[in-house]
């Protein structure tokens, strides 16, 4: 049988190692260093919030959010099982996981969003944007560890770097079509009535699209918290770092021990902030009132638990 | 009056090539062999117009003939491919980015068929969306919306939902977002479209109410025919883009352009176009004193008449009919009725402007209608056979009234 590597063999390997490493790596490395210097202080200033905040006001918080947009079902989940994970003691790593997640689904907001405004905007930079999207998604993310490795190092940040390639693209992919979908003939008549590009964006096309920006969101923790045990592979801690650690002692008990805290965490971000997109309610709420929300269940603990459901 | 926007050789071609597109319809081929040739959708060919201040333009034509393109294109919504379009002057065919903006926000606004509210808020916002556009402070804008809702009998509802509001009140708050900005010209692409038919008809006197007062420069897109009578100084018929009359609705009416405009017009409301005047023939009428009912009896039979007006010096005394009159005179032969008794006084009158539609009541009862001017003085009558005859559009358009000659050479006119 004839086959096309009788022919010609290509060292493919060859050329990426030196694209990566012959070229890439000597001459870009400070910029990549550089780069990571705001996401290791948003992790920074995040985890030593979450591990300073006591437990059980943690605690409390979360439950009162579930109360708040999941309901009373949720709000004793949460108690639980946070209780059983301060039990099992993975209380501080499950914080330093939680502030990776929230570092990794911010930087991917700040990125996504706009980057899902403009693709929105032009057909063009759409066209170029989404076979970006699909590479990012079906890559395998062992593939791109090791670049980001040679790159940035190992820790935390190169962590959350991976964490932030894996989780993009939904929240870009989302706010694109929820901008796509805001009704033409409402287009229309802010354009009819003198509008601006930004006074458009601002007034109908973000707050219509609020929506499906937020399950956009939702998808991106989810993406998020998937990444947890490869990125500690890299050097992230946190829970990801106990199984990784179970795995290398054959040690099931820590292994399993670390896998529950992520799925009590999972389930308990997840149902937060799908409650919170769907009471995005479009009829009812300002953008700025919906962001507001947002960020007083992601950040401070004392408004959350005030704010009574309804 | 002054004219307030005037179009001339506006074009809209959609795809293809534009100046290609241009000269295949200046060869005279059609949109449909254009569009087969080039893939181009002509959108509007060569409509020119000139809309006046304070006037309402209707502008109608069937589905896909261009009416929405065209309306879009006068606040540069849609570019035109070519042309010209003057308000007050400045040409928004010409006109860059900023300059179109300025020009909508302060002297153009639009309503649109599906209302196009923004969901998400509340009434008394949505009406002043011109205002914040224009970065007018919110308290400011929160008093003119609230005076523009009181206009349109919705301040009860400024701090609701549009989605609360029922299908005509939303239109109603579509139309006070127009009006908020002061705008000049008001853009209506089938505002009452999507509206029952009474609610339509509530609106359209609305509309008609509020230009009492504001008279602003409308044009008016509708597809039907009885809105644009109701609503139309001038009204302009398109077809495949373009224009093809221009005119009052009697003039379509009486002289359509061409078969497309015949067959526009044929089931048009007719009761609606059509007035007293159209109809009206000179009265025959004979003074009260000195008539005796039997010199009355034969003035009837000379002129084929069966009733006619007795007046009393200026004022319209009466009416006689040749039945009762007859009648009396068979039975009365000892004691001779006078006309005094037999006279009927409770006659139907209208004014020259009133609508057949609204003489049909009173034709009911079988006596002419005496025409008269607002100091009660006899100028014409109508008989109730012409109402009916005009109303199903097989008589001679005013076949009857005063300017006879001019009447003759309309009606050679080709149908
Ligand atoms: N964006 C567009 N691209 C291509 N063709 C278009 C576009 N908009 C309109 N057309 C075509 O232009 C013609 C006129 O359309 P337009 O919407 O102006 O008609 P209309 O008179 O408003 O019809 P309707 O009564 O259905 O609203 C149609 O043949 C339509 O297919
Ligand atoms: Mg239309």
């Amino acid at each position: 049988m004839i086959s096309p590597a009788d022919l010609a063999t290509l060292p493919f390997d060859d050329w990426v190692n030196a694209f990566v490493r012959g070229w890439l790596v000597p001459n870009f490395r400070p910029t990549f260093r550089a780069a990571q210097v705001p996401i290791s202080t948003v992790l920074g200033w995040l985890d030593t919030f979450f591990r300073f905040v006591p437990m059980i006001v943690m605690t409390a918080a979360f439950a009162a959010a579930a109360w708040k947009t999941a309901g009373r079902g949720m709000a004793i989940f949460t108690l639980l099982g946070f209780a059983f994970i301060d039990m099992i003691g993975l209380w501080n790593d499950t914080m330093t996981t939680l502030a990776m997640i929230v570092t990794s689904v911010l930087f991917c907001a700040v990125m996504g969003i706009p980057a899902g405004i403009l693709a929105a905007r032009s057909d063009t930079v759409w066209r170029i944007m989404r076979p970006v999207l699909d590479i990012m998604q079906t890559i395998p993310s062992f593939v791109y560890l090791v670049p980001i490795v040679m790159l940035f190092g190992v820790g935390m940040a190169p962590g959350i770097i991976a964490t932030i390639v894996f989780a993009l693209p939904p929240v870009v992919r989302l706010t694109n079509l929820g901008i796509r979908n805001v009704r033409g003939d409402l287009i229309e008549a802010a354009e009819a009535f003198g509008s601006t590009g930004w006074q458009m964006l601002w007034d109908l096309q973000l707050p219509l699209a609020l929506r499906t920006i937020m399950a956009g969101l939702n998808q991106t923790l989810m993406l998020a918290l998937s990444m947890v045990v490869i990125a500690a592979l890299i050097g992230a801690g946190g829970l990801g770092l106990v199984v990784n650690t179970g795995l290398g002692r054959l040690d099931v008990g820590g292994a399993t021990a670390g896998g529950v805290g992520i799925v009590i965490l999972a389930i308990v971000l997840d149902r937060i902030t799908q409650g919170l997109a769907e009471r995005t309610n479009v009829g009812k709420l300002s953008l700025g009132q919906a962001l507001a929300n947002l960020f007083r269940l992601r950040g401070s603990s004392a408004a959350a638990e005030t704010k009574k459901a309804g | 009056m002054q004219t307030k926007l005037s179009v001339s050789h506006l074009f809209k071609i959609f795809g293809g090539n534009i100046s290609a597109t241009l000269q295949l319809l200046r060869e005279g081929k059609s949109k449909q062999e254009i569009l087969a040739a080039t893939g181009a959708t002509v959108g509007v060919q060569d409509a020119s117009f000139q809309v006046e201040e304070g006037e309402i333009f209707v502008v109608m034509g069937l589905s896909g003939s261009g009416k929405s393109t065209l309306v879009r294109m006068l606040n540069g919504l849609i570019t035109p491919s070519a042309g010209q379009i003057l308000i007050d002057g400045e040409d928004v065919a010409q006109a860059d980015k900023a300059a179109l903006r300025r020009i909508r926000r302060q002297k153009i606004s639009m309503i649109f068929q599906h209302f196009a509210l923004f969901p998400h808020w509340t009434v008394a916002d949505n009406v002043a969306y011109g205002l914040k556009v224009r970065g007018v402070p919110p308290a400011q804008r929160r008093a003119r919306a609230l005076e523009v809702l009181e206009q349109v009998g919705l301040a009860p509802w400024a701090d609701s939902l549009p989605s609360d509001l029922s299908g005509g009140m939303q239109q109603r708050v579509g139309l006070a977002r127009g009006l908020a900005a002061e705008p000049d010209i008001l853009l209506m692409d089938e505002p009452f479209g999507a509206l029952d038919p009474l609610i339509r008809r509530e609106m359209q006197m609305e509309l008609l109410n509020l230009q009492k007062t504001l008279k602003k420069t409308i044009v008016f897109i509708t597809h039907d025919l009885n809105e644009a009578l109701l609503l139309g100084g001038r009204i302009a018929i398109m077809k495949d883009g373009r224009i093809v009359q221009t005119g009052t609705a009697q003039e379509i009416v009486t002289a359509p352009a061409d078969d497309y405009v015949a067959a526009f017009v044929a089931d048009i409301d007719r009761g609606r176009v059509f007035t007293a005047d159209d109809v009206c023939s000179a009265p025959v009428t004979i003074p009260l004193q000195g008539t005796s009912v039997r010199d009355a009896l034969r003035i009837m039979e000379q002129g084929g008449a069966h009733a006619l007006y007795v007046m009393e010096g200026e004022r319209v005394a009466g009416v006689v009919t040749y039945r009762d009159l007859a009648a009396s005179e068979l039975e009365g032969g000892a004691a001779p009725t006078t006309l005094q008794q037999a006279m009927i006084t409770e006659f139907p009158t209208a004014s020259a402007g009133t609508s057949l539609h609204d003489l049909y009541g009173p034709a009911g009862a079988g006596l002419p209608i005496a025409v008269t001017d607002d100091r009660d003085r006899l100028l014409a009558v109508v008989q109730p056979g012409d109402v009916l005859a005009h109303l199903s559009g097989d008589a001679a358009p005013a076949d009857a009234a005063a300017p006879a000659p001019i009447t003759e050479e309309t009606d050679d006119q080709p149908r």
